[in-house]
């Protein structure tokens, strides 16, 4: 067994957040040029160009890319050969994130009670944690701050197997025509095809952190990803909204297998501020 | 895109009117800050005929809930919040005379109808662009709701900031208009 303590995860994934706050990474940033190089709309160029001068501005001053700096999410891949000492787990997690937020000044967005007090837990805690036990000595942690002008775009459809590849395609293209200019398009999409409908969404989160640029490594399922974001970029509705063929950057399908019965399609939307950052224990 | 227009607040009806959907604005003067936790509060107050804490008339409300400012800046960054969620509120505010909203993204019917009747304009910031935004913002104040944190109303005062008319007092959207002219 190796041993990690809770001190070393709960200043890893302070680091983490930090980071993700303050810096876009390379593949997005590139992806954003080429989606400046190739849109045909004035309004939606000028949009394009102050994005990116917006996260050049945020990353050499440290400072929070987007106000809404997010719900804290995090997946983690636990080694099952390690052995955590130290404090609590989750207060480690939670507490690293308290810490990044504080000190990083980063908005702290969460209520702690959805529909009557809302009042703000001043921490942005509790994290949404997600753990999954895996081969190794490691731990991996994938931190997302994700923020809820695009989270409230997101969508669920329980299809039926008739339904197929065409309607899916269907849904993920309905769902960004629905939501227009209000997730802060160019976005980015998470899918999650099969499992139950929870599992669905779950890996339509964890889709978004993929690598812009990476396909499924499926044929088909890279296929649907490909159809899917032509047909999003011909619907016009262009950065900000304002008109243009930047509407979407990536659509990112992930799937898993499911029941006879059904084909359960989430589609997690997140804006052009995809933040994510990636860590080793 | 038209022309580049330099606007100062407060607003007055002559203003606004010159104003057109596809204008990009530059916004100098002050403006206040308010999303759905003080707008719920000013929509109470009104109900209860009582007074609100800020005068409305002319006046310009961002939608934004900033980020906490760094040592040595005015505020955090601070980018629009999506503006339908305040579309239930809005309508009385412009009958009290609030002449501009700042945000990103579409507005009900209701507040467009309003907005032509009360002379009143609704203007795009970027979404996201929120340190970039929060250069153009010098002096930033809290004047009501300390509690509300982020959410409480601030009064800023702006030079240059960066926004797109994209609904009209005359109820012309960009957002309707646009999009058709790059589908395919």
């Amino acid at each position: 067994m190796r041993e990690i303590n809770t001190t070393q995860i709960k200043n890893q994934i302070k680091e983490l957040f930090l980071k993700a706050n303050y810096h876009i990474d390379q593949e997005l940033r590139q992806r954003l040029e080429e989606a400046l190089s190739e849109e045909t709309s004035p309004i939606g160029k000028s949009i394009l160009q102050m994005i990116i001068e917006n996260n050049k501005i945020a990353s050499s001053e440290e400072i929070a890319i987007c106000q809404d700096t997010g719900l804290a999410v995090l997946f983690i891949e636990l080694g099952q050969e390690v052995q955590i000492t130290g404090d609590d787990f989750t207060e480690a997690v939670n507490q690293g994130v308290k810490e990044a937020y504080e000190e990083g000044y980063l908005r702290k967005s969460v209520v702690d009670d959805p529909v009557f007090e809302r009042k703000n837990t001043k921490t942005n805690t509790p994290a949404i944690i997600y753990t999954e036990i895996v081969p190794g000595d490691k731990i991996k942690f994938t931190v997302m701050p994700k923020g809820f002008g695009s989270e409230n775009m997101s969508a669920l459809a329980m299809l039926t197997p008739a339904d197929g590849a065409a309607g899916i395609v269907h849904f993920i293209v309905e769902t960004v025509r629905k939501a227009g200019p209000n997730p802060c398009p160019p976005t980015i999409l998470g899918v999650g095809i099969g499992g139950t409908a929870e599992q669905a969404m779950l890996i339509a989160k964890k889709a978004i952190a993929r690598k812009i640029g990476e396909h499924n490594p499926n044929e088909r399922y890279a296929a649907m990803e490909k159809e899917a974001l032509e047909k999003i970029n011909n619907l016009g509705i262009g950065p900000a909204g304002l008109g243009g063929r930047t509407t979407t950057l990536a659509v990112h399908i992930d799937y898993l297998p499911t029941h006879i019965a059904g084909m359960p399609v989430a589609v997690n939307v997140c804006c052009h501020a995809a933040r994510h950052a990636e860590g080793i224990l | 895109m038209t022309q580049v227009k330099k606007i100062t607040t407060p607003l007055d009806d002559h203003q606004v009117i010159q104003l057109k959907a596809g204008d990009s604005v530059l916004i100098t003067g002050y403006i206040y800050t308010g999303r759905d936790a003080a707008h719920k509060r000013l929509i109470e107050l009104l109900k209860k005929n009582q007074e609100l804490p800020i005068d409305l008339k002319g006046q310009v409300i961002y939608y934004v809930g900033p980020a906490p400012a760094k040592p040595g800046y005015p505020c955090g960054s601070a980018g629009p919040t999506t503006s339908y969620r305040m579309d239930p509120y809005t309508p009385p505010l412009l009958e009290k005379g609030l002449k501009g909203m700042i945000g990103k993204g579409t507005r009900s019917k209701e507040v467009i109808e309003s907005m032509k009747k009360n002379k009143a304009v609704y203007l795009g910031a970027v979404g996201g662009a929120a340190a970039l935004i929060a250069r153009r913002i010098k002096k930033s104040e809290v004047v009501a709701y300390p509690d509300l944190g982020a959410e409480a109303i601030h009064r800023y005062y702006v030079e240059d900031f960066p926004a797109i008319v994209v609904i009209d007092a005359q109820g012309n959207n960009l957002y309707e208009t646009e999009p058709p002219k790059y589908k395919k």
